[in-house]
């Protein structure tokens, strides 16, 4: 049941290789997995951004890319809603994950 | 709204279920023997055994006997055999599935023995299950379901794709006049302000933030680290979830873009109504499932990220999964395959409707994954030390 409206495929390339919630998020979500060194697109599912990113690390399928840079103490932004603080500083188009984020609850 | 409808099992209250089980249920842990010798005698039937039902006191006592009248009294099941080491409480289980006016019988062990007691509850189980064996199904309608609705092993996948599908069935089913009931306190930790919006009324999201903050406190208080490796589980964390915030906001999706919930219930309690119930349960996949099987809904929905393979003995699980690593290393557990949204191939609309036609065909009587494969985790939610 393919949707007409969003076309996905172009020469067997998927036209997008990550996807935001809303476009106010500072991270997107790999949904293929990235190679270290491509540069690759995204969009966000309820808004109309459509950025682009340099990504410098590989970044498995499901995991996160950062759309900024990050210092220690800024806060990711992932459905348009605070998911955490950084913790290690993160350059744009680096992984993003446990090792550099953590929960504000627990 | 064309409401869709099914063949289901429609029992003697008037509640329509799914499924025909005949159930030898114990009371206790010690009976769990006795029950499986009946369910291997009797072929058909289906022995639930457990850890529980000794010295238990106070609200963990009740919850008990919540747990264990709701599961007898579900209407996926047909008729129940009840056996109990001591008459007592193995009767207060007996009158509470009565009510429903389904066939229930129970026996105990003292003063019998196993042998003597397994050879007259074996004669009851097999009337049970020639009486069932003939009942037929008939027309009811998709709102005269009660779903039930969680994930796990979630991943950002899930966030993206399976909850909001379920989100979506959410939406379609509470606008047809269903009933549906979400959960996971602790899960909802960080997405807790959005679960509040969602509530019907100021006395319902004022329920809500106690039980919320109720949980909060005995997690805060048992704790010994961070919960790095609990929650989000190693699982999440190796399918991309960074923090319970970002877990939590994945698993909101599942409540729907449009409904407000409408009241707050007990573990294993009964919605009181139409429309979508939050319940206080934990986290974990078999015990909260149990918890809603016992409070009555026939078919569970549950999104997948990284592969959670959990099943119910007596509510079908229907699992979905917008993972394509998960969809293709893991096949025979997922009923349906949402990863064309993730490719932009498919819309959460589009995906909900196959979510409808999935619940159906279950609905009719075709075994899910978790079924097929025999899956029939029965955990029961124990809230402290027994007496």
């Amino acid at each position: 049941m393919r949707n007409k409206s969003s076309p996905t495929k172009n020469n067997g390339k998927p036209m997008i290789e990550f996807l935001m919630h809303e476009d106010k998020d500072n991270v997107g979500v790999a949904v293929v997995d990235i190679k270290a060194g491509s540069e690759v697109s995204g969009r966000s599912l309820h808004g109309k951004s459509k950025p682009k990113v340099k990504v410098s690390m590989d970044i498995p399928l499901g995991h996160k890319v950062a759309l900024q840079d990050f210092k220690p103490g800024d806060t990711v932004i992932k459905y348009g809603e605070d998911i955490g603080k950084v913790v290690a500083p993160i350059k744009k188009g680096e992984h993003v994950h446990v090792h550099n984020v953590k929960t504000k609850r627990w | 709204m064309k409401i869709p409808t099914f063949k289901g099992y429609r029992r003697e209250n008037g509640r329509v279920g799914i499924r025909n089980h005949v159930v030898i249920l114990p009371v206790d842990d010690i009976s769990n023997a006795a029950c499986e010798a009946v369910a291997n005698n009797i072929k058909g039937t289906m022995a639930l055994p457990h850890a529980y039902g000794r010295l238990q006191f106070g609200e963990d006592l009740e919850l008990f006997f919540r747990t264990m009248i709701g599961t007898g009294a579900n209407p996926n099941v047909a008729a129940c055999v009840v056996i109990g080491i001591e008459p007592g409480w193995t009767q207060r289980i007996v009158d509470g599935i009565a009510k429903t006016g389904k066939p229930v019988a129970g026996f105990s062990i003292e003063r019998h023995g196993d042998i003597q007691t397994i050879a007259n509850a074996s004669r009851k189980a097999k009337e049970f299950l020639q009486w069932a064996s003939e009942l037929e199904r008939t027309e009811c309608k998709f709102n005269e379901l009660y779903i039930s609705v969680k994930c796990g092993e979630s991943d950002t996948t899930t966030g993206l794709s399976s909850c909001p599908t379920v989100g979506n069935v959410i939406d379609k089913a509470c606008a047809m006049g269903g009933t549906a009931s979400f959960g996971e306190t602790s899960e909802l930790t960080g997405g807790e302000h959005i679960v509040k919006a969602k509530a019907a009324n100021a006395k319902v999201a004022e329920h809500f933030t106690a039980i919320f903050q109720d949980y909060t406190d005995m997690i805060m208080k048992e704790k010994t680290n961070d919960l790095s490796e609990s929650q989000p589980t190693k699982g999440n964390i190796r399918g991309g979830l960074t923090t319970i915030e970002e877990k939590a906001l994945g698993n909101i999706e599942k409540l729907g873009r449009k409904t407000k919930f409408v009241g707050c219930l007990k573990p294993a309690e009964a919605p009181k109504g139409k429309g979508l119930w939050f319940m206080d349960t934990s986290s974990a996949a078999a015990e909260a499932v149990t918890l809603w099987a016992a409070s009555g809904a026939v078919v569970h929905l549950f999104p997948t990220g990284q592969g959670n393979i959990i099943g119910n003995p007596i509510e079908p699980v229907i699992k979905l999964s917008g993972n394509p690593l998960t969809c293709s290393t893991m096949s025979e557990h997922i009923d349906l395959d949402v990863s064309a949204i993730l490719r932009g191939e498919m819309t959460v609309d589009e995906a909900g409707d196959k979510l409808i036609e999935t619940i159906i065909r279950t609905a009719n009587g075709r075994l899910t994954d978790a079924e097929a494969l025999g899956h029939r985790e029965f955990v029961m939610t124990k809230l402290y030390r027994s007496a």
